[in-house]
């Protein structure tokens, strides 16, 4: 039986002024396991919280209950008295008689009535409350980013430079992602590569970051500060630590045909190829693919002319496998496929592109080397059409696009279209749109000057048909602001594609038991306030995996994911919320119901041996909560068909008690 | 007269994370609705067994209402959702054993939400009134 102190604050008149103190403290006394009952000013003061030590001495009280403001507000406060007190914390409840009575209710009869029956519900609950401990569990220190574009690197950088070891993983041969790819960065037009490219060097040279590029997270195991990961590193047939990047054997390769994917296919690389000029490492690579070697044993030029001897070609597939305390996503975006967008004759004209082609064509290390010329003829384009919103915001078309905004199409589109007005006056440029999106610093100013100073046409409606013609592309299209069909013989259209989550992001997200949203972003753990975590403890985001990002968002967010990293690997040890699932392995028969709605993959089973009355041993599948990872909601204690999974803190026997004393 | 001194029972469940600040918001703003209404701190509203329910009306409630995050917006990403659902089989087999579908609520009350949960409150008890006390799923061992 408890010996429970009860303690009725006044908080001045906040209570005092619309229930009847004494009459509750006197209605409480008589209440099953009630030693001691007292009302007083202010409970949470030096004062009273000394009052109450006192009483739980005198009294030898091993529960109180404190019937004032809301949970929220002094729960923290009473249970650190408590302790004090020599206590254990969990043995306090409150009942909130302020915000959800006195506060409320204005007549003092019905606030003394719903107070007293407050104050019995929370007697009932402590009466069946049990000492609580918070688990403990150590951590590795060190991290995982998954990912190796500007916001896996900006990631890296910041936990690297705290002191804790980071790996990134990259699936392509080298960092660097989408940025390394564009050409000039709004709103201020720096170029991408030269803002891109120290950092990736920083990367290299960092004696804390390793580099594991051309390489996959195949599985993840374990919790918060305790992940064991296994990574695949692809064999790429050169010995990383002994190529020196000098490129001699890609000049020879014979295999010239391939797609060059850095440039999307605009143009061709050797069979064995180093992605581009900055790539880190700079290492080269073996397209297993599209090397005549690997394929029929017929070449083998390259690892002649080698002069470090780095090529192999019976490199395997490596499986490597590392603890880590902390995993950061930063999977990022790609644009959407233009298969299902018929109408904008991607598939039919070369001249027709997206925008990330575009990028690549006015980058001076691109196919043409920074000229803007046609794709299909390599002759200088005198009318261009921008088309946004290719996908995106596409509520009828939800089958082809996303119901999103894709968030930097606005931008970069304004981008394209003033620089090619700057470099090209002669020529036209067309942008269609549905709205033109600027929300940031300096980018209204920027999409301005676009219209006003480079006079580009922006055109409010959206485009209809793209039909190739000779070498023109007649644009059908609608102005909307002047009811207008228009007629335009563009000689390139290019789509702002919408953007989606890599297709990688799936399959991890599921490995890291991390949630997704509709449309494959993950999700954080709360939309205002922790904007970085997921809400998978120990998983941390960063970058256009959560949601689309320009480079400055991309940037803070990885900033900020490295310093939630920083501060999970600066500790020793993790103190969990005690207030936890628990299952009774008599009660459970393993069923997986609770297994299968536990949101944070806490729940695993076990066979235990049991042993029976007449001495022989059963073995049976037990579910076992993991105390690192639960966070207890409690939603497997209602899956639980056989009422063997309960909730410390929330048990059902409490809530059930609670209920009594308030319908009785 | 009999009807305007009968006062309904109703039990709330909120969860500690959108509704119970939602209710802490609506006394901050001294938003009043009827004393009636007593609430219970679950961590989630999917803690909230259809057993609690059973128990509330067995022991004479009048109206059992639940309050949750809003979907998408839940503490524990899914917790609202899996409530959502229990909650229409619950509710529906209820209202088949006679205790009407006015008796009991889900409603989406964020921590911002101060003058939704007043307002839903009033609503509710006002409701829950109007239908008179609840003997259907009354345990007649207990005595109200």
């Amino acid at each position: 039986m408890q010996r429970i102190g009860v303690f009725v604050c006044w908080c001045g008149s906040n209570i005092a002024g619309t229930v009847d103190v004494q009459a509750v403290s006197d209605a409480l006394k008589n209440e099953p396991g009630v030693v001691f009952s007292t009302n007083y000013q202010y409970m949470c003061s030096q004062a009273g919280q000394d009052m109450i030590i006192q009483a739980v001495k005198e009294h030898n009280l091993t529960g109180i209950v404190v019937c004032s403001c809301s949970p929220r507000m002094h729960e923290a406060t009473f249970r650190r008295t408590a302790q004090a007190a020599g206590l254990n914390p969990y043995m306090v409840e409150i009942a909130n008689i302020r915000e959800q009575c006195s506060w409320v209710h204005k007549d003092i009869p019905i606030g003394t009535e719903k107070a007293i029956i407050l104050g019995k519900a929370a007697v009932a609950k402590v009466n069946l409350n049990t000492p609580l401990t918070p688990g403990e569990s150590p951590v590795t220190k060190r991290a995982l980013v998954i990912g190796g574009g500007i916001a896996g690197i900006q990631t890296a950088l910041d936990i690297a430079d705290a002191g804790f070891p980071v790996d990134i993983v990259e699936k392509k041969p080298t960092i660097g992602g989408k940025m390394a790819q564009l050409d000039k960065t709004f709103p201020t037009l720096d170029c991408a590569a030269c803002i891109l490219t120290p950092k990736m060097v920083d990367v290299a040279q960092n004696g804390k970051i390793r580099i594991f590029s051309y390489s996959e997270v195949t599985d993840v195991k374990g919790f918060v500060g305790n992940f064991d990961v296994t990574i695949k590193k692809n064999a790429r047939y050169v010995k990383e630590d002994i190529c020196t990047g000098c490129g001699a054997c890609v000049e020879k390769c014979p295999m010239k045909k391939v797609p060059n994917e850095f440039n999307l296919g605009m143009d061709n690389r050797s069979a064995i190829y180093i992605p581009f000029a900055q790539a880190v490492p700079k290492v080269a690579t073996i397209d297993p693919n599209a090397c005549n070697m690997l394929k029929n044993g017929k070449c083998g030029l390259c690892a002649r002319v080698c002069a470090a001897g780095a090529i192999d070609y019976t490199q395997k597939d490596e499986y490597i496998e590392e603890k880590y305390g902390a995993i950061v996503v930063a999977t990022g975006f790609n644009p959407i496929s233009m298969d299902k967008f018929d109408e904008f004759a991607y598939n039919q004209s070369k001249d027709v592109i997206t925008s990330l082609e575009f990028e690549r064509l006015t980058n001076a290390a691109g196919p043409t080397a920074g000229k803007l010329l046609r794709p299909s003829d390599g002759k200088h384009p005198h009318t261009i059409v921008f088309v946004q919103c290719v996908g995106s915001r596409c509520d009828a078309c939800a089958e082809k696009g996303k119901e999103y905004c894709s968030k930097i199409c606005c931008m970069y589109t304004a981008k394209h279209a003033m620089l090619t007005r700057d470099k090209y006056p002669d020529t036209d440029v067309y942008v269609f749109y549905i709205d033109v999106r600027t929300p940031g610093k300096n980018f209204d100013e920027f999409y301005r000057r676009a219209v006003e100073e480079y006079g580009v046409h922006y055109v409010k409606g959206m485009v209809g048909k793209v039909v190739p013609e000779g070498d023109k592309l007649k644009v059908q299209a609608s102005d909307l602001l002047s009811n207008k069909q228009l007629h335009i013989d563009a000689d390139l259209v290019v789509l702002a594609a919408a953007i989606e989550p890599d297709k990688s992001a799936r399959p991890l997200a599921t490995m890291l038991t991390a949630s997704m949203d509709t449309n494959d972003f993950f999700t954080e753990a709360h939309p205002k306030l922790r904007p970085v975590e997921s809400p998978t403890a120990g998983v941390f985001l960063s970058g256009a995996c959560q949601g689309p990002k320009d480079i400055p968002e991309t940037v803070s967010q990885a900033g900020a994911a490295a310093s939630k990293v920083i501060g999970l690997l600066a500790k020793d040890k993790l103190t969990g919320n005690p207030c936890i699932a628990h299952s009774n392995e008599l009660m459970c028969n393993g069923c997986s119901s609770c297994e299968r709605v536990c949101p944070y993959g806490a729940i695993t089973y076990e066979d235990k041996e049991f042993r029976m009355p007449d001495r022989t041993t059963l073995v049976r599948r037990i579910a076992v909560v993991n105390p690192a990872v639960c966070q207890g909601c409690g939603a497997c204690t209602v899956a639980c068909p056989s009422g063997a999974m309960d909730l410390h803190g929330f048990a059902s026997g409490q809530i059930m008690a609670e209920v009594d004393a308030i319908c009785k | 007269m009999q009807m305007n001194e009968y006062k309904p029972l109703i039990v709330a469940f909120c969860c500690n994370w959108c509704s119970y600040a939602g209710a802490d918001l609506a006394g901050n703003n001294r938003l009043n609705y009827p004393a009636d209404v007593k609430i219970i701190r679950v961590p989630c509203s999917c803690r909230v067994n259809p057993m609690f329910i059973l128990r509330a009306f067995q022991r004479g409630a009048d109206g059992v209402i639940i309050c949750g995050c809003h979907p998408g917006d839940c503490h524990y990403t899914s917790g609202n959702y899996y409530t959502r659902r229990r909650m229409a089989m619950l509710f529906s087999m209820l209202d088949y054993l006679g205790i009407e579908k006015e008796r009991t609520r889900v409603e989406w009350v964020s921590a911002a939400e101060g003058a939704k949960f007043a307002a839903t409150m009033n609503d509710f008890a006002e409701k829950v009134a109007a239908l008179g006390e609840n003997k259907r799923l009354e345990d007649l061992r207990c005595k109200r």
